[in-house]
């Protein structure tokens, strides 16, 4: 079986990128395909990216309060080009409240602050499957 | 080891002032703002009201990245993370019932500041004050947002040009305003270690003195107006000792490497910020701790004026209950401590003045390897300082993996182990989508009512000089009264300089 490929992307206009880099580079150590997509990409980019890439994986690292409105289109584009099998997972500040709703669009993990690396490349290796 | 001079006497390691905190607190700035200009408005009356000595206006992410709240990348951001501000109607409505010409306002903006300060200059204006006596900060520091918070505009080059303008503006015109805030804190929140922090923001500084030389500036006119920003983190005395090594680096600097003949241009000022990045989600309460330990070592480090952090944080924009608790923190410390009748009281400790050395050497080897890279903007396009904060929080967070770092509640004396819940303050604060209907609507409404000719004639003006090199201020200005948005001047920018693309590097 090949390496799970991992998208990770920062969407908005936020640019806070250190949880971002952080987390592409442990799941890099371990073992993963990972392709860091930069700042400010919109759903639209992020999905093209997916495609591209054949991605397993997308994880979205978000902070500043815009994931109710990133995460339904991002699920939307998924669905529209057929990608209703890439994991996706969001990490970030999220409010309580919103976890559900994320959960409901498809949004398999949201990781709060202080998660550890660990919980995380756990949860995305039970998670995803690589395409064969 | 010699110990150094008295506080007060060149290269002021112990402090600028003889008196230290005597006579003269440091100001109690709080960081605040969210939604529209109205709501952040009622938040500046409450916290000048609770006895903060200061205005400090967060701007939300369309307002700092330039961008008005009809643009398609606004779309969810617009007053979520500080305050919209899209045009001088937005301003004379966030500073309405204060009097700018009485409290001092510091503010958040980089890429935009030029147009954010031309509309502050433009409310004074109204309210009859004199841009003369007028006094506050912007922070105005490109190069950090190259290097770690990453809200930049246009290019390098273009966007020093900005900010040297703003330089030769104020030294004739608004001689009181601090132009410029060299700011150490998102390096730091970027994941750099303190030694880091301390040398590239210091590198920064000599950078921006540089290009205002190169710029035709006098030294001594434009100098004493910059001013500092420094993160508080929780390893007690590395801070103490960063502060007193960056006073002394800085005068060495002005002094020897410009040779700057004003004292004032010698003397370091900073602002302090307490850790946002060392607050936790987990235990939130422990945030308070946290909090007072990191400003009293901003305090023992001569801060000149504080923000500390409200212990919910890591969750949410601080509620108003918070951000009062973390004001009466800095108030503590002041009032009930007695830690500030005493001027660098830890002056002469063995293990400080070790440190405080070891400091200013570390920051020597970075201010070298940084000019054999042919300066700070040559360095950035490399992706050198980048790389090296990249490096420090990669390694960081894996020796809290580790535990070789302990958190408390987080990977130690954590609520799991414990088979406890996560214990949550009661309420936090939930900005709904409101504030970005309302900017909408009025934006709608000005596009309507402003005079149309006159802002794109004023828009005409900023390219032009822009293009020709002239000061952009005075254009800005003229755009900034005929009602122009953020938006409308940056564009007229982005079309002259184009925009930066960072190489991203992990």
């Amino acid at each position: 079986m090949r390496k799970l490929r991992v998208v990770i992307a920062k969407p908005g206009l936020d640019g806070h990128d250190r949880g971002a880099k952080v987390i592409a580079r442990a799941l890099r150590d371990a073992g993963m395909e990972v392709i860091y997509t930069g700042l400010r990409q919109t759903p639209e980019q992020i999905v093209t990216a997916a495609l591209q890439e054949d991605a397993d994986v997308i994880g979205l690292s978000i902070l500043s309060g815009a994931h109710n409105h990133i995460a339904p289109r991002l699920m939307e584009l998924l669905h529209a080009r057929g990608l209703d099998d890439v994991l996706v997972v969001i990490g970030g500040i999220i409010p309580d409240v919103d976890i559900p709703k994320l959960k409901a669009l498809g949004v398999k993990g949201v990781f709060l602050p202080g998660t550890p690396m660990q919980d995380i490349i756990d949860f995305i290796n039970s998670n995803a499957r690589a395409r064969v | 080891m010699i110990p150094p001079p008295d506080p007060g006497v060149f290269p002021y390691t112990r402090g600028i002032h003889a008196s230290g905190y005597e006579g003269k607190l440091w100001t109690m700035r709080q960081f605040a703002g969210f939604g529209t200009p109205e709501e952040a408005n009622a938040r500046y009356k409450a916290l000048l009201a609770a006895g903060g000595t200061g205005l400090s206006v967060a701007f939300d992410l369309p307002t700092l990245m330039g961008r008005d709240p009809d643009h398609r990348l606004s779309l969810g951001e617009v007053g979520k993370c500080g305050v919209n501000v899209t045009s001088l109607a937005d301003m004379e409505t966030l500073f309405d019932g204060i009097p700018v010409g009485e409290v001092t306002t510091s503010m958040t903006i980089n890429s935009p500041a030029a147009m954010i300060f031309a509309m502050y200059l433009v409310v004074a204006e109204k309210q009859r004050a004199s841009w003369e006596t007028l006094s506050g900060t912007i922070q105005n520091d490109i190069l950090k947002e190259f290097i770690a918070q990453k809200e930049y505009i246009f290019p390098p080059r273009p966007s020093m040009k900005l900010i040297t303008d703003i330089f030769a503006f104020c030294a004739e015109r608004v001689p009181r305003w601090n132009t410029i805030s060299v700011s150490g804190y998102h390096i730091r929140e970027a994941g750099a270690t303190a030694l880091q922090e301390l040398a590239f923001t210091l590198r920064d500084g000599i950078e921006y003195v540089q290009y205002g030389v190169d710029a035709g500036l006098r030294v001594d006119d434009f100098a004493p107006r910059i001013s500092f920003f420094f993160n508080a983190q929780s390893d007690f005395f590395e801070e103490i000792a960063k502060y007193r090594a960056a006073r002394s680096l800085w005068a060495h600097a002005m002094r020897d490497r410009f040779g700057a003949k004003d004292e004032r241009s010698w003397k370091l000022r900073f602002h302090s910020q307490t850790a946002g990045v060392s607050l936790t989600a987990q235990q939130p309460y422990n945030n308070v701790v946290r909090t007072a330990l990191q400003a009293l070592s901003a305090v023992l480090g001569g801060t000149n004026s504080l923000h500390t952090n409200s212990l919910d944080e890591a969750l949410a924009l601080p509620t108003e209950e918070a951000a009062t608790l973390a004001l009466r923190t800095q108030q503590i410390i002041a009032y009930e401590s007695g830690v500030p009748e005493i001027v660098d009281p830890l002056g002469g400790s063995y293990y400080l003045e070790e440190l405080t050395s070891r400091m200013e050497e570390g920051a020597r080897r970075y201010f070298d390897e940084i000019d054999r890279r042919g300066g700070m903007v040559a360095a950035i396009e490399a992706g050198f300082p980048q790389r090296e904060i990249a490096d420090s929080s990669y390694k960081f967070q894996q020796a809290v993996e580790r535990r070789e770092r302990i958190i408390i509640g987080v990977n130690d004396r954590s609520s799991k182990e414990n088979g406890m819940p996560d214990e949550h303050p009661t309420a936090t604060l939930y900005i709904d989508e409101a504030a970005g209907e309302r900017q909408l609507e009025k934006l709608a409404q000005l596009k309507r009512t402003r005079n149309t000719v006159a802002v794109e004639r004023a828009l005409d003006a900023i390219r032009g000089a822009a293009q020709s090199g002239k000061n952009t201020m005075p254009p800005i200005l003229e755009a900034v009264r005929a009602y122009a948005t953020v938006g409308e001047m940056c564009d007229a920018l982005r079309q002259v300089w184009g925009e930066y693309e960072e190489v991203a590097v992990i």
